[in-house]
């Protein structure tokens, strides 16, 4: 699948088509080690075939929230629902419908691709003919077949990344978990990697994404939580946290040539809009409420010039993300540049 | 049943992958097969070679697992690749099980060189195969669960293997291998009875040579109840340590 047709089904689903029943749950959520508390009473839930995105800087509880959802560490308090049935105490059976796909590739070095894959299957019980089936269809589809006899210490980064996640999903689950899944590894594997989510998200899979890359959460998650130092500090749509952060309205008109005069007639007509001539080409009008394009066209054509192209001006994520937590997206951008090194 | 899949799939892995390597098959039956052959050119009578046996078989077991299992864990927990196993949807007592079933597997066929070596210079008639065999699995399964035990306890490979030498040489001397507990230090002797190396030693020796110190039916369940204990004492640190 494309990155266009994942913005295509990301946008679809921002829109308000999706299944609204909760896939997992976490109620006030703690993890404390020792004096550090990693998790600081986190409480969200994940929508049935949802791509549910966390988004924080390194050391935000990214991952051990991930490790508390998926067993691999005790809440120090807090519940867990998965399906609706609490596993906090014994996660061994909600494991079953679980797909977990970690920061760093943790198959084994010395078996090759197709036996990575079956030997991850019959951890999950399923027979041999079965899981042999499936290894293949998985290496196809993720265009592997060539490399199915490599070991896997010989595979590149993103060849490692994908059969990882292979590996995360040849059971089938009902719920995917990707920690930082395109970290580290190339444009073109990392673009592939984000259209084999959407992909396996269009085919029903709910998915747990943590990310410190703003445009990947952007682009791939219908809802987002921003996480900074253990706590969850805001959860909602793209749309919603946009909307939320949205004071004025910004409209951007392109125009042929915009001189001082044009811009001078426009602020006497329309004083409820502050306008701004950011460059020779373009006006920026800034308005606490809505801004009428009509009038606005019919006086620029009176001024004799011609308007080329109009468009409002969003918030990015990434302005909304440094709004509410205060994070300077600068420091995410060095923080992620430390860990590609 | 599908645990059972996954059980299996956890011991042909390793097999596979670690203990059927050749250097570790090598190492299987070199180490026994030199000491055997070490004591044949020092022993002057067939008696003292069916003497030494016992000791040969303990040892073999004890150095085939130990430090195997110890290294191969250590060496998963430092990949990140034991992670895999902590998430799937096995009991931990299982997993456990399963992942140090291909070391007891691997103890046992390290016994078998010296047994196959002396049948060729030796008679071995007379020996109680029945408690042999038992005795073979219960120090396989108690070094393993050793092993087990500092893989718990290390971060790095060359930990696990120097703390299993802080065991095993011990261990050696202490536990009437080659030198009879008997012939000890009287302040050493109460050392060895908490080993559990010394209770399957001994019925080895009662079941090869008929000269065991202890009685077999009280060596059996002692040397179980190291086993077991051995085995929960680790899985309580594992789910302590490795399940934060």
């Amino acid at each position: 699948m494309s990155d266009q047709r994942a913005e295509s089904v990301s946008a679809r689903l921002q829109d308000g088509v999706r299944p609204a029943a909760e896939m997992l749950r976490a109620d006030n959520l703690v993890k404390r080690f020792e004096a550090v508390t990693a998790v600081n009473g986190a409480s969200f839930s994940v929508h049935r075939g949802e791509i549910f995105g966390f988004l924080g800087p390194n050391g935000a509880g990214k991952t051990t929230t991930i490790n508390l959802l998926t067993g691999l560490a005790r809440p120090t308090s807090g519940t867990m629902f998965l399906e609706g049935r609490e596993y906090t105490a014994h996660p061994k059976q909600a494991q079953a419908l679980m797909g977990i796909v970690p920061d760093e590739s943790n198959l084994y070095d010395e078996l090759d691709g197709f036996q990575n894959l079956t030997f991850c299957a019959a951890l999950y019980g399923i027979d041999k003919t079965e899981r042999e089936a499936r290894a293949r269809a998985l290496l196809e589809q993720f265009s592997l077949k060539q490399a199915e006899k490599r070991p896997f210490r010989a595979y590149s980064k993103g060849m490692k990344r994908k059969l990882t996640i292979a590996a995360g999903i040849i059971h089938r689950p009902k719920i995917l978990f990707l920690d930082e899944p395109t970290t580290g590894i190339d444009v073109a594997s990392a673009r592939q990697i984000r259209s084999l989510i959407v992909e396996l998200n269009s085919h029903g899979t709910t998915v747990f994404l943590t990310t410190h890359y703003i445009e990947e959460a952007e682009r791939l998650c219908h809802r987002i939580a921003f996480i900074v130092g253990g706590r969850l500090v805001r959860i909602g749509s793209l749309e919603e946290l946009m909307k939320e952060h949205q004071q004025e309205t910004v409209l951007e008109l392109a125009v042929e040539q915009v001189g001082a005069k044009l811009a001078d007639s426009l602020r006497q007509r329309f004083p409820r809009y502050a306008v701004h001539r950011p460059d020779e080409r373009h006006l920026r009008l800034v308005s606490d409420g809505s801004i009428e394009l009509l009038p606005l066209l019919g006086a620029v054509a009176e001024g004799g010039a011609e308007v080329t192209e109009a468009k409002l001006i969003r918030p990015t994520l990434e302005e909304v993300f440094v709004r509410v937590t205060g994070i300077e997206s600068g420091l995410m951008r060095q923080e992620r540049e430390g860990k590609k090194k | 049943m599908s645990s059972w899949t996954a059980f299996r799939a956890i011991v042909a892995k390793d097999m596979k992958t670690y203990y059927l390597k050749p250097p570790n098959i090598s190492w299987g039956l070199i180490f026994p097969f030199a000491w055997m052959l070490m004591f044949y050119l020092r022993s002057r009578t067939p008696l003292d070679i069916r003497a030494l046996l016992p000791g040969v078989i303990a040892m073999s077991i004890l150095f085939g697992t130990t430090s195997m299992l110890a290294v191969t864990i250590t060496f998963e927990r430092r990949s990140r690749s034991f992670e895999r196993l902590l998430l799937a949807p096995l009991e931990l007592g299982l997993l456990m099980l399963a992942k140090t079933g291909g070391a007891i597997l691997f103890g046992m066929l390290n016994a078998l060189a010296p047994i196959v070596v002396a049948a060729f210079v030796v008679d071995l008639s007379g020996v109680l195969w029945p408690a042999v065999i038992g005795s073979i699995l219960l120090i396989a399964a108690t070094s393993t669960f050793l092993g087990l035990f500092i893989s718990v306890a290390v971060h790095e490979v060359f930990e696990a293997q120097t703390f299993s030498n802080f065991f095993r040489f011990p261990m050696l001397f202490l536990c009437g291998l080659f030198i009879p507990i008997s012939a000890l230090p009287v302040f050493l002797r109460p050392l060895s009875f908490a080993f559990p190396l010394t209770y399957g030693a001994d019925i080895l020796k009662a079941a090869v040579n008929g000269d065991g110190l202890l009685p077999l039916w009280l060596s059996f369940p002692v040397l179980l109840l190291f086993a077991v204990g051995l085995f929960l004492f680790s899985l309580r640190n594992i789910k302590r340590k490795w399940v934060l």
